[in-house]
C-alpha cells in the first residue's frame, strides 16, 4: 500500500516527464511510418537511370515525365479502369465481410443453440488453415465454375471470413451486452430489424477497423486476381504494377511503376481515411452507452 | 531521347547501306502489299489467339505486319480473322501457370477459343518445345530455305529432343564484354578493343587481369553471378542426364573462379538489376566490365542518364572469353491452332521478311535474327554507337553468336539456373562451405522437380 | 412461472435465428473453401504433381509424403525460423501497441494531435509489401543510405551485407512485418479500448488509481477478449508469414534457408503443381497452428480465471 502511494506520487510529479517520453516515441513512430511515403514521393520523381543508381533523398526532375508517361501508358494499360475494378472489388469484399462476418458472429454471440459450440470451433479451426495450399484447389473450382474473369470468385468468398468473424465475436464479447438485445425484444422489434438497427451501429467502431483491413488487403492482392482475370478491362491494380514491372527491357521504366504505385496507394489512403473517422466515432458512442 | 538518336542513326545507315530492298519507312499500320495470308483465314478460324506476358512482339506485330488492323489496344483484325493478344505478367510465374493451364485444355477447347501462338523464353523453352503442344515449323510449311538466314543458336533453343524444330525469334542477342573505357586506359594504357580483348581472351587470363584491374580500385565485374551465362552457355552437358541432375565442369569452373575473385575481392555478390550492381553504370561505383547484349547497353545501362559511363560515350566493347546470349523471346505455333496458314504467315514475316527485319532494326534498335543483315550494318563504316565512344560493335555480337552450341538445353533450365546460382551465392559469400551449397542447390532442384535424382 | 416458461417459449423461436445467421457463411464457405480444403487433405496421400506439362500422378501412396517430409526433418527447421521471426517482430509489435493504446486512452497525459498520431500508425501497411521491399532494398544495399551513416558515424568500416548474414535478414524481415503490422494491431486494441466504459476510467481516478493502476487493473482485463484474439491471430498469421520473407529474399530463405518459413517451403512445392507435398505440408501446418494456438487460448483462459 504504502508503496503504491510512493509510486503514485511519482508519477503524479512525472506527468510532465511522462507526457514528453510519450511525445518523443510518438514523433519517432511517425517519421517512422511517414518516411516510406516520403521515399516513395521521391522516387516517383526520379527517372530509370537515376533510380539505376539507388538511393537518394533528393528528389529528381523527372516527376512530369513519369505522370505522363503513365498517362500515356494509359493507352495500352486501362489505368482508370484498373483503379475502378480494384475500387469496386475490394469495396464490395469489405462491405460483404464485415456485414456477414458480423452476422456469423451475432448468431454465435447472442442464440442458444445445439450447433453453436461446434460452429464456433469449427470457425476458429478452419481459420489455422493456411489459404496458400487452398488456393491452388481454389482456382481450379472457379475455373469448373467457368467464374474466371468474374469478380465474384474475388467478392463473394469474402463473405466467409473466419478471421474477421472471430474479431466480431470477441469485440461483442467486451461491448455488446446481452441486455440490450433483450430490451429491442421487449420493445418488439424483430430479430432481422434490432440486428439491423441495433447491432450494426453498436458495431461501427469494429466494423470500421476490418473494413479497412479487408479493403486494404483486397485491394493490394495480385497472385488469385492474376490467375483469374484474363481479360485486360478486367485487371486490378496490382496486376498492372506487375505488367509494368514485366515490360521488355527497352520500354522498362521504373520511374513509371513508381507513379502507379503512388497512384494506387491514393485511393487507398482516401478509403482509410473516411473510415478511421467511424473509428474515432466510436468513442462518443461509448461513453454514451455508459 | 537516346533511343531516337540511335534510331535516327540507324535509319539513315540503312538508307546508305547495303541493304537494298526498299529503305522507306513504313506509314504506321504498316500497309504495304504483299498480302498472301489474307483471304486464306477465310477457311480458317476467325479468332487468333496469341498468348504473351509483354508488349514487346505485340508492338512489332502491330506496327509492321501487313494488313493488321488495331481494334485497342489487345485486339485487332488480319482481314476477317480478328485477333486476340492474351497478356499475363511474368510476375510470380503467372504467365507460365496460365499458359499451362489453357494449354492442357487446348484439347476440349471451342475452336475460336484455342491458342493459336504463344511466347516463350530461352530458359522455359523446352518445357513446351519438348512436348506435343507446339507444331513443329515444318508442319507449318517453313521450310529450312525459309530460315536459313537465321542464327544457329536460335533455332538450337526451340529445337526438341529429338531435333525437330517448333519455334523461330525475330531477334538475336549475342553478347559481348562491355568495359569502362577510362579503367581499360588507366591500366592497360590503352582502350583499344584489341588491346583489352588480348587481357580477357580467356577466363585464365581474364582472372589474371582481374589483379591488374584491382590494383587501379576497380572491381573486374560488378557481381559473380554477371559471368555466369557466359560459362552457362558453353556447356558440353544438359543439366539433367537419365533424370539424374548433373554439374558441368564449365559451370564448376563458374563456381571456383567466381569463388577465388569474390574472396579476393575483386568481385561482388549482388543481385542482378540491384543498385549495387548497378552502381558501375556510373564512374563511381568503379567496375571494370558487364557481360550484355545490345538491348542491355542500349536500354539498361543508364546510358540516358547525365554523369554515366555510357552518357559519355565511355564503355567500349570486345568479345570477351567466350560466346554467349542473354534474352530474347521465341514464338511458337500451338498444336491444334483453326489458323494454321495466318500462325505460318505470321511467323514467316515477323522472323523472315527483310523488310520487316530492317524496320524492326531501325523502329526498336533489335539485334534482329538475320544473319546478312545484320553482317551488312557490321561492314558499314557509318553505323557506330554513341554510347561505345563511337565503336561499331555488331561484328563483334556476329562473331560471338557464330560459335554458340546450345545443343545441351535441357527442360529444366529455368529452375536449374535459378537455384544454382541463389546456392552458390551462399558459398561465395561463406555462409556455406562448398557441399553444404551443392546440397542445397540439388534439393532446391528437387522440390521444383520432383521426378529428377542427384 | 408463467414468466419463465414464456420466455423459454420465447428463447425457443429466437434459436432458429441463430441457424438463420449462419446461413450465408456456412454457404459459402462449403462452396468456396471447404471444397479446395478437402482436396488439400485427401490429395496428401497422393503422388500428385506436374512435370513440365505433364501429370504425374495421382497415384494412392499412402502417408509416403509424410514420411519424405518427416525424414528429411527440414519442415522444424524451418518451423523454428517461422517461430524465430514472428517473436522477434511480435514483441516489440505488442508492446509498442500496448503503449500507444495505454497513452492515447489515458485521459491524464491529454496527449495533443491524437488523430494524427492514430492516423498515421497504420499508413505503413498501405503500401504494397512488394513496394515496400523496394524501398528496403535501396536502404539496405551495400552503397545504400544505412551502410553510408554507419561507415560515416565510424561503426563500421566497410558495407555490411545486411540480406547476406543469419540474423540481421531475421531482423530485417521481422522488422518490416512489425512496421506494416503494428499500427494494424494497435488498431484492433484500441477499437477495443473504445468499447470500455469511460467511467470505469474517472472513477479509479477518484480513488486515486495510478495510470499503471488503471491500465492494468482496469484496460487489460477488459481488454483480454481482444487481446486473445490479437495473440491468436498474430500466431496464426506468423505461422502464415510468407510474402515479407519471400519477397526479401527473392523465394531463396537465404542465406542457406535461415529465413525460409513454412509457408515459402510450401510455396516452393507449388511450382511444380506438387498437390500431394504441398497437401501434406499444409496438414502438418494446421496441426502445429491448431496445438500452438489451443495452447494460447488455454493459456490466455486460465489467466482470467484467476
Amino acid at each position: 500500500m504504502k508503496e503504491e502511494r510512493s509510486n503514485g506520487t511519482k508519477k503524479g510529479l512525472n506527468i510532465h516527464a511522462r507526457r514528453g517520453l510519450a511525445y518523443i516515441v510518438l514523433a519517432v513512430i511517425s517519421v517512422l511510418c511517414l518516411f516510406w511515403f516520403f521515399l516513395l514521393f521521391i522516387n516517383t520523381t526520379r527517372s530509370h537511370s537515376e533510380l539505376n543508381r539507388g538511393f537518394s533523398v533528393v528528389p529528381g526532375k523527372y516527376l512530369l515525365t513519369n505522370i505522363q508517361n503513365l498517362i500515356r501508358m494509359g493507352e495500352r494499360l486501362p489505368i482508370l479502369t484498373g483503379l475502378w475494378n480494384s475500387f469496386i472489388v475490394a469495396g464490395l469484399s469489405a462491405v460483404l465481410s464485415t456485414y456477414f462476418s458480423v452476422m456469423t458472429a451475432y448468431a454465435i454471440h447472442a442464440y442458444e443453440f445445439k450447433l453453436k459450440k461446434f460452429m464456433f470451433t469449427f470457425i476458429l479451426m478452419i481459420m489455422m488453415i493456411p489459404t496458400q495450399v487452398t488456393a491452388l484447389g481454389f482456382l481450379q473450382l472457379v475455373s469448373r465454375m467457368r467464374l474466371e474473369d468474374s469478380f465474384i470468385p474475388l467478392i463473394v468468398p469474402t463473405i466467409a471470413a473466419p478471421v474477421t468473424f472471430f474479431y466480431m465475436k470477441q469485440y461483442m464479447e467486451s461491448s455488446l451486452p446481452l441486455s440490450l438485445i433483450e430490451a429491442a425484444r421487449i420493445d418488439g422489434s424483430g430479430e432481422f430489424r434490432t440486428f439491423n438497427s441495433i447491432v450494426m451501429p453498436l458495431m461501427k467502431p469494429a466494423i470500421a477497423v476490418q473494413a479497412i483491413f479487408t479493403f486494404v488487403s483486397s485491394w493490394n492482392n495480385y497472385f488469385t486476381p492474376a490467375l483469374i482475370l484474363h481479360e485486360p478491362k478486367k485487371r486490378t491494380v496490382p496486376i498492372l504494377i506487375a505488367q509494368l514491372r514485366s515490360m521488355d527491357w527497352s520500354s522498362l521504366d521504373t520511374g513509371v511503376v513508381y507513379a502507379m504505385i503512388g497512384l494506387s496507394i491514393f485511393p487507398v489512403i482516401i478509403v482509410y481515411l473516411v473510415l478511421s473517422k467511424h473509428i474515432v466515432q466510436g468513442v462518443a458512442m461509448g461513453s454514451v452507452k455508459g | 531521347m537516346k533511343k531516337k538518336v540511335l534510331s535516327v542513326l540507324m535509319a539513315v545507315t540503312m538508307l546508305a547501306g547495303t541493304l537494298v530492298a526498299c529503305g522507306s519507312q513504313p506509314a504506321a499500320g504498316g500497309n504495304q502489299g504483299g498480302n498472301e495470308n489474307v483471304g486464306a483465314g477465310t477457311e480458317e478460324g476467325k479468332v487468333l489467339n496469341i498468348y504473351c506476358w509483354n508488349n514487346e512482339f505485340r508492338e512489332r506485330v502491330v506496327n509492321l505486319y501487313p494488313g493488321y488492323t488495331k481494334t485497342d489496344e489487345t485486339h485487332g483484325t488480319i482481314g476477317d480473322v480478328s485477333v486476340v493478344w492474351h497478356e499475363t505478367p511474368n510476375e510470380g510465374n503467372a504467365y507460365q501457370n496460365n499458359l499451362d493451364e489453357t494449354l492442357l485444355k487446348q484439347d476440349s477447347a471451342a475452336a475460336d477459343d484455342k491458342i493459336d501462338m504463344f511466347l516463350i523464353e530461352a530458359d522455359y523453352a523446352l518445357k513446351y518445345v519438348d512436348t506435343g503442344y507446339t507444331m513443329a515449323v515444318k508442319d507449318l510449311g517453313i521450310t529450312d530455305a525459309d530460315i536459313a538466314n537465321q542464327y544457329k543458336y536460335t533455332q538450337d533453343v526451340v529445337t526438341d529432343s529429338n531435333g525437330v524444330l517448333k519455334g523461330l525469334s525475330w531477334q538475336g542477342c549475342p553478347g559481348v564484354l562491355f568495359y569502362n573505357r577510362e579503367a581499360a586506359k588507366e591500366v592497360f594504357g590503352s582502350d583499344d578493343p584489341a588491346t583489352v580483348q588480348e587481357n580477357v581472351k580467356d577466363w585464365a587470363t581474364f582472372n589474371a587481369t582481374a589483379q591488374a584491374v584491382s590494383d587501379k580500385g576497380y572491381k573486374i565485374v560488378s557481381s559473380a553471378v554477371d559471368t555466369y551465362r557466359t560459362y552457362s552457355n558453353n556447356v558440353t552437358k544438359p543439366w539433367v542426364v537419365d533424370g539424374k541432375i548433373t554439374i558441368d565442369d564449365n559451370i564448376m569452373n563458374w563456381v571456383n573462379d567466381s569463388k577465388a575473385l569474390v574472396d579476393a575481392g575483386y568481385t561482388g555478390t549482388h543481385d542482378l538489376w540491384s543498385s549495387d550492381w548497378s552502381a558501375g553504370f556510373f564512374p563511381e561505383g568503379k567496375v571494370f566490365c558487364y557481360f550484355g547484349p545490345a538491348w542491355f547497353v542500349n536500354f539498361s545501362m543508364s546510358a540516358d542518364q547525365e554523369g554515366s559511363v555510357g552518357y559519355n560515350g565511355g564503355w567500349g566493347a570486345t568479345e570477351g572469353p567466350q560466346g554467349f546470349f542473354w534474352g530474347g523471346t521465341w514464338i511458337c505455333a500451338a498444336t491444334g491452332t483453326d489458323n494454321p496458314s495466318l500462325v505460318k504467315d505470321i511467323m514467316l514475316q515477323m522472323t523472315t521478311n527483310q523488310q520487316i527485319m530492317t524496320d524492326i532494326v531501325t523502329k526498336y534498335d533489335d539485334f534482329v535474327n538475320n544473319k546478312p543483315a545484320m553482317e551488312a550494318m557490321a561492314a558499314d563504316t557509318g553505323y557506330s554507337s554513341k554510347i561505345l565512344g563511337g565503336q561499331n560493335p555488331l561484328a563483334m555480337y556476329c562473331a560471338g553468336v557464330d560459335g554458340l552450341d546450345l545443343s545441351n538445353l535441357s527442360k529444366y533450365d529455368q529452375g536449374c539456373n535459378e537455384e544454382f546460382q541463389k546456392a552458390m551465392k551462399n558459398y561465395f559469400e561463406g555462409n556455406a562451405t562448398l557441399d553444404e551449397a551443392l546440397d542445397l542447390f540439388y534439393k532446391a532442384v528437387v522440390e521444383k522437380y520432383p521426378e529428377l535424382t542427384y | 412461472m408463467t414468466m419463465k416458461s414464456a420466455r423459454r417459449g420465447k428463447v425457443v423461436s429466437y434459436n432458429k435465428w441463430g441457424y438463420i445467421f449462419l446461413i450465408p457463411f456456412v454457404v459459402v464457405y462449403l462452396v468456396f473453401s471447404f471444397i479446395p480444403l478437402v482436396s488439400t487433405v485427401y490429395n496428401s496421400f497422393f503422388e500428385n504433381y506436374r512435370s513440365g506439362l505433364t501429370q504425374i500422378g495421382p497415384t494412392f501412396i499412402g502417408l509416403e509424403n509424410f514420411k519424405t517430409i518427416f525424414t528429411s526433418g527440414e519442415v522444424w527447421i524451418y518451423a523454428k525460423n517461422t517461430l524465430i521471426m514472428w517473436i522477434l517482430g511480435f514483441i516489440p509489435q505488442i508492446i509498442l501497441s500496448l503503449l500507444l493504446g495505454a497513452w492515447f486512452s489515458d485521459p491524464s497525459l491529454r496527449l495533443k494531435c491524437q488523430g494524427f498520431f492514430k492516423t498515421v500508425i497504420y499508413l505503413p501497411n498501405l503500401i504494397m509489401a512488394s513496394a515496400f521491399a523496394m524501398l528496403f532494398f535501396a536502404l539496405f544495399s551495400d552503397g545504400g543510405p544505412i551502410n553510408s551513416l554507419l561507415i560515416q558515424i565510424g561503426i563500421l568500416d566497410t558495407p555490411f551485407k545486411f540480406l547476406s548474414n543469419i540474423w540481421s535478414t531475421r531482423f530485417l524481415v521481422a522488422g518490416m512485418n512489425c512496421l506494416m503490422w503494428f499500427g494494424n494491431t494497435t488498431i484492433l486494441l484500441m477499437a477495443g479500448m473504445m468499447g470500455i466504459d469511460t467511467s470505469l476510467f474517472e472513477a479509479a481516478r477518484v480513488d486515486g488509481a495510478t495510470s499503471t493502476q488503471v491500465f492494468y487493473r482496469i484496460t487489460l482485463p477488459l481488454l483480454r477478449p481482444i487481446l486473445v484474439y490479437v495473440m491468436i491471430t498474430s500466431l496464426i498469421g506468423g505461422l502464415q508469414m510468407f510474402d515479407v520473407p519471400q519477397i526479401l529474399t527473392k523465394g531463396s530463405g537465404d542465406p542457406m534457408r535461415s529465413t525460409m518459413t513454412l509457408i515459402m517451403y510450401l510455396n516452393r512445392h507449388l511450382f511444380s503443381k506438387n498437390y500431394g507435398m504441398g497437401g501434406a505440408l499444409s496438414v502438418i501446418l494446421f496441426i502445429i497452428t491448431g496445438i500452438l494456438s489451443l495452447a494460447v487460448y488455454k493459456f490466455t483462459n486460465r489467466k482470467e480465471n484467476n
